[in-house]
């Protein structure tokens, strides 16, 4: 069985936000628009999360980029009273847009804020809705939407394999983030599979994860910059 | 028969002044109901247009997703404890005095619980998929934990105000009182024979057991949905039973403050009497001190605990943004009334209404208190803003308060809002049944002189 994993190595990273918008490109997410942001009403599947480090009078501002965290343990799909989001059997925390009723309880109840929810019907600039990606399904308004590890293309490799007559080998599927990343910061790959780059990636002494103390158990792993 | 007949007429005279405002209902009323409809009517333009745009137009974002329109889903529901509580208990545990009180505080329940179950609803992103929660429903949330409490007590509460109206509704279609259609249907078929007496008592009794555990669990239920989740602030054992007092607390100040409203508009002083407002109060006043108690073992757990995430929602209550409707909450729902109805001099009818209208309003502060910083304070370092919410959401707070008022003077105008039979059964046979309970309680007699042969025998050798 396969456990769906990323990891983010924080030393590659420049936070430069090109995960950000290949996110938004891949997955026909719509542009909240400047006066909704400056409502806390920005939508992004991936985001940056900055943090800052002080060493004396110093203060570095860092950026993490955070996609869905893909618990194994996701409390988000505690709480959904209609089996809208629940977690597959490759570990990734899925989302029934048709059957989400919009009460945000996940919302409330995720403790990395990964979700987000379409308060009004999405907008898509010009003719950007006729170029979506067709792989992907434009989200209605009033539900909650998430980042899904492009799913889709996970699905895609799937099936390319099968059609060889193969398995999926690492490195077959790769997220928008991660293939539009400059940097390489962001690995993708089969938790369960020792040979995989992240299941390498993830043995390293650098590896940490955010909030490992809620026991929520998230499959994005970030690796500490050095010294 | 005849003579019957009479003694009824003449306790009818004896209590008309219950039954003139539903047999006489003036200009006064009508006015009031069309505004009221009028707002309501406002309030549903209002939701139909949230419905159509979608929940952006109200104040909510994306940290804070839950606003107001979960805190007065929780203050609602809160309040509903008034009635089927206080109702249940006091007549369990026969506390006579109960008498004129006890169908307002079930009418409370039933009105309010109906405003509050709503609110969910107007709080969905999609309420066109709300029967969802019934065609794939996920027992493990809270959520529906909470549906099917609230459901539950609704009906519990709804009977529980109905069987006890049964005979009041019987004396309004016997005097022929119109519309004749409703009270003939609703009578049931009520000849006031011993037997449908003693029925009736009996089904009293098990809805008012009943009632208690479902009124209970409701509210705990509430508080697990916040209690469940990891959220600073929130993920708390005491909750439950916090809740519960909370919303007993809102409800007693309620009951208080509509039986002083109905007591002037309908003149009832001769039915409510000091005593009735006094027991109330110190009842109230019990009611406050837990709530504090409940209040500091909540905060001081947080504050000792000093886990980072649980001290800036602390913080932010404390002496942040939220400072203002933290300490506002504190005097409303202690300082102010412990100080009012502490003391006889102020413990009189305008003093407790001040008290219980400060309570009510404190204990809408504390759920905001509850639901906004938690959320506003998610556990990763986003830069949050504030949450502000919009016209569209006072307006479904007017219109739930709308529709309160409304409910009372719909069911004011319809069906007596004090238990006519129950007060002619208190008149009837209480006095004499007080006493002899009384004197079972009382320790038996002292013994006749038989103690005498043991000292006798004693004496004897």
């Amino acid at each position: 069985m396969r456990r769906w994993g990323m990891v983010i190595d924080l030393d590659r990273c420049t936070g430069c936000g090109a995960c950000m918008a290949a996110c938004h490109q891949e997955n026909n997410l719509t542009a909240a628009g400047p006066e909704q942001t400056r409502r806390d009403r920005a939508f992004h599947w991936l985001k940056m999360l900055p943090t800052e480090s002080r060493l004396g009078d110093e203060v570095m501002t860092r950026y993490l980029p955070q996609p869905c965290f893909q618990c194994d343990n996701p409390p988000c799909v505690r709480v959904c009273p209609v089996h809208a989001t629940y977690l597959n059997h490759e570990g990734i925390v899925g989302q029934v847009y048709a059957r989400c009723i919009g009460c945000r309880y996940c919302m409330a109840a995720c403790p990395y804020n990964a979700k987000v929810f379409n308060w009004f019907e999405p907008e898509w600039p010009g003719d950007m809705k006729r170029k979506a990606n067709p792989d992907v399904s434009l989200r209605p308004k009033g539900v909650v939407e998430k980042c899904t590890f492009c799913h889709h293309r996970i699905n895609r490799a799937k099936e390319e394999a099968r059609v060889e007559g193969r398995d999926v080998r690492d490195g077959d599927v790769i997220p928008a983030c991660a293939e539009n990343c400059p940097t390489q910061a962001i690995a993708f790959g089969d938790l369960n599979d020792p040979r995989s780059r992240v299941s390498q990636l993830v043995s390293g002494p650098r590896v940490f994860r955010l909030q490992e103390d809620l026991g929520t158990e998230p499959k994005v792993f970030y690796l500490a910059e050095k010294e | 028969m005849r003579h019957q007949t009479d003694t009824l007429a003449e306790q009818d005279d004896l209590d008309a002044q219950l039954l003139r405002p539903i047999e006489h209902s003036g200009v006064a009323m009508r006015v009031t109901t069309s505004a009221l409809l009028f707002v309501l009517l406002a309030g549903w333009v209002i939701f139909g247009r949230q419905i159509l745009y979608g929940l952006g137009v109200t104040g909510l974002n994306q940290p804070v997703v839950w606003g107001f329109y979960i805190v007065n889903f929780v203050f609602f529901i809160g309040i509903s404890h008034a009635g089927t509580l206080i109702s249940a208990i006091l007549r369990l545990s026969k506390a006579e005095w109960r008498r004129p009180i006890t169908r307002m505080a079930e009418v409370i329940t039933v009105v309010v619980l109906a405003i509050g179950g709503f609110h969910p609803v107007l709080d969905l992103g999609r309420p066109d998929r709300m029967l969802n929660i019934f065609t794939a429903g996920r027992l493990q949330s809270p959520l529906l934990w909470d549906v099917s409490s609230i459901s539950a007590y609704f009906m519990a509460s709804t009977v529980y105000l109905y069987i006890p109206m049964i005979p009041d509704i019987a004396l309004l279609r016997d005097r022929g009182t119109r519309p004749r259609w409703l009270y003939a249907f609703l009578a049931w078929g009520w000849q006031n024979t011993p037997r449908q007496r003693a029925v009736l008592n009996r089904a009293v009794s098990i809805m008012m057991i009943l009632v208690i555990p479902i009124a209970v669990s409701v509210h705990t239920v509430i508080s697990y949905i916040f209690a469940m989740t990891l959220q600073p602030g929130w993920h708390s054992t005491i909750f439950g039973p916090y809740f519960v007092v909370g919303a007993i607390l809102s409800g007693i100040a309620a009951l208080l403050v509509v039986m002083i409203v109905l007591r002037r508009i309908y003149r009832l002083e001769r039915y409510l009497k000091l005593v009735h407002f006094d027991h109330l109060s110190k009842l109230l006043l019990v009611m406050s001190l837990l709530w504090f108690y409940f209040t500091f073992s909540e905060y001081l757990t947080a504050y000792f605990g000093n886990e980072p995430s649980e001290l800036r929602v602390f913080f932010y209550k404390f002496s942040g943004p939220y400072a203002l409707f933290f300490w506002a909450m504190v005097a409303c729902n202690f300082a102010i009334p412990v100080l009012i109805l502490s003391f006889r001099r102020t413990r009189t009818i305008p003093g407790i209404l001040i008290a219980s209208i400060t309570v009510v309003i404190g204990m809408w502060l504390e759920r905001l208190n509850i639901v906004v910083p938690s959320l506003a304070n998610p556990r990763l370092d986003y830069p949050t803003g504030f949450y502000i919410p919009g016209l569209v959401e006072w307006a479904m707070f007017i219109g739930g308060i709308a529709t309160f008022i409304l409910g009372f003077v719909l069911f004011a105008r319809f069906f007596p809002v004090i238990s006519i039979w129950e007060l002619r059964e208190g008149r009837e046979c209480s006095v004499k049944e007080t006493v002899e309970r009384l004197e079972r309680y009382l320790p038996d007699p002292a013994p006749a002189p038989a103690a005498r042969p043991l000292v006798d025998r004693r004496q004897t050798p």
